[in-house]
């Protein structure tokens, strides 16, 4: 199933790895933020609910 | 109905939480479409081997790279005229992505140029604009964290993704300008004639389909941290007060 490379074996192989392991880094560090900031939102709103209230 | 109602950032809430699900389902399936087919089902070109392979992930990272910076330039404009917060809040979430995009363009380019020019890196005007570039992103990126004002922030950052954009333009047409270094033109034109041939076109444009939906669906997604950090932010400050 695996193409084969030829001589360019470690030019191709490592481009498709430096990428996956960039976009997943992006993609993971994005969402951990975006759990991070709604959990943190989440309790202000409820103490400022419950202040409120 | 107007584009700026989506300035509110109530309705830009509403209307990007609709929007994502299809969008990361659309990314997923364009990226993995694109990456197989051009990873297992194309053949090798002629003179440079199995490595045209790694064209369905420099162009498109290239191609977003200067894109992502255009969209910042956007942004940052109708922020300093129409002083729109989450347009700017837009233009700090799209950095860090257009960041990665020029990192992964870069060094997919190094690990191409090896084998093709012998050479990892040459100071041929494409790549030493891209280079700036980077350097133009890791600076916007400093400057948001470094001042603690958030409009003040977005004031300063928008004049330097104003000058940055000279950088972003050349980075687009320096082969065009200059005509020289190793750097060969663009490998998509509207010119039928100049462009790659169809077995490597296809993939090629499902890949570059593929990297502005990621864009999009990060933009989204970023921005909508942004958002819930400036209110969390103002919260915070309002309990300190109380």
């Amino acid at each position: 199933m695996m193409p084969d490379l030829g001589k360019y074996t470690f030019a191709v192989l490592a481009s498709y790895g430096a990428t996956i392991v960039l976009l997943v880094a992006l993609v993971a560090v994005s969402f951990w933020q975006r759990a991070r900031v709604k959990r943190a939102l989440a309790e202000v709103e409820a103490r400022a609910g419950k202040s409120d209230g | 109905m107007s584009i700026w109602e989506y300035a509110n950032p109530k309705k830009f809430m509403q209307t990007s939480a609709w929007a994502l699900p299809g969008l990361i389902v659309l990314t997923v399936v364009c990226m993995a479409v694109g990456l197989v087919w051009g990873f297992f089902f194309t053949p090798d070109d002629y003179k440079q081997g199995s490595t045209v392979k790694i064209i369905y992930l420099h162009v498109p990272a290239a191609m977003m790279a200067i894109n992502a910076w255009a969209m910042m330039l956007v942004t940052s404009l109708i922020w300093v005229v129409r002083r729109h917060h989450v347009s700017a809040l837009a233009a700090k979430a799209a950095a860090p992505i257009g960041l990665t995009f020029t990192l992964i363009a870069l060094a997919t380019g190094a690990l191409w140029g090896q084998p093709m020019w012998g050479t990892w890196w040459a100071w041929d005007p494409r790549l030493t604009s891209f280079l700036v570039l980077c350097l133009f992103y890791l600076g916007y990126i400093a400057l948001w964290k470094a001042i603690e004002n958030p409009d003040t922030a977005a004031d300063l950052t928008a004049v330097l993704c104003v000058v940055g954009s000279v950088f972003a333009l050349l980075s687009r047409y320096a082969v065009n300008f200059w005509n020289q270094g190793l750097h060969q033109g663009a490998s998509l034109s509207l010119d039928k004639e100049e462009n790659v041939s169809d077995v490597f076109w296809q993939p090629l444009v499902i890949c570059i389909a593929g990297f502005v939906l990621l864009f999009v669906t990060l933009v989204l997604v970023r921005t909508r941290t942004e958002i819930r950090a400036r209110r969390l932010a103002a919260l915070l400050s309002r309990e300190r007060l109380a």
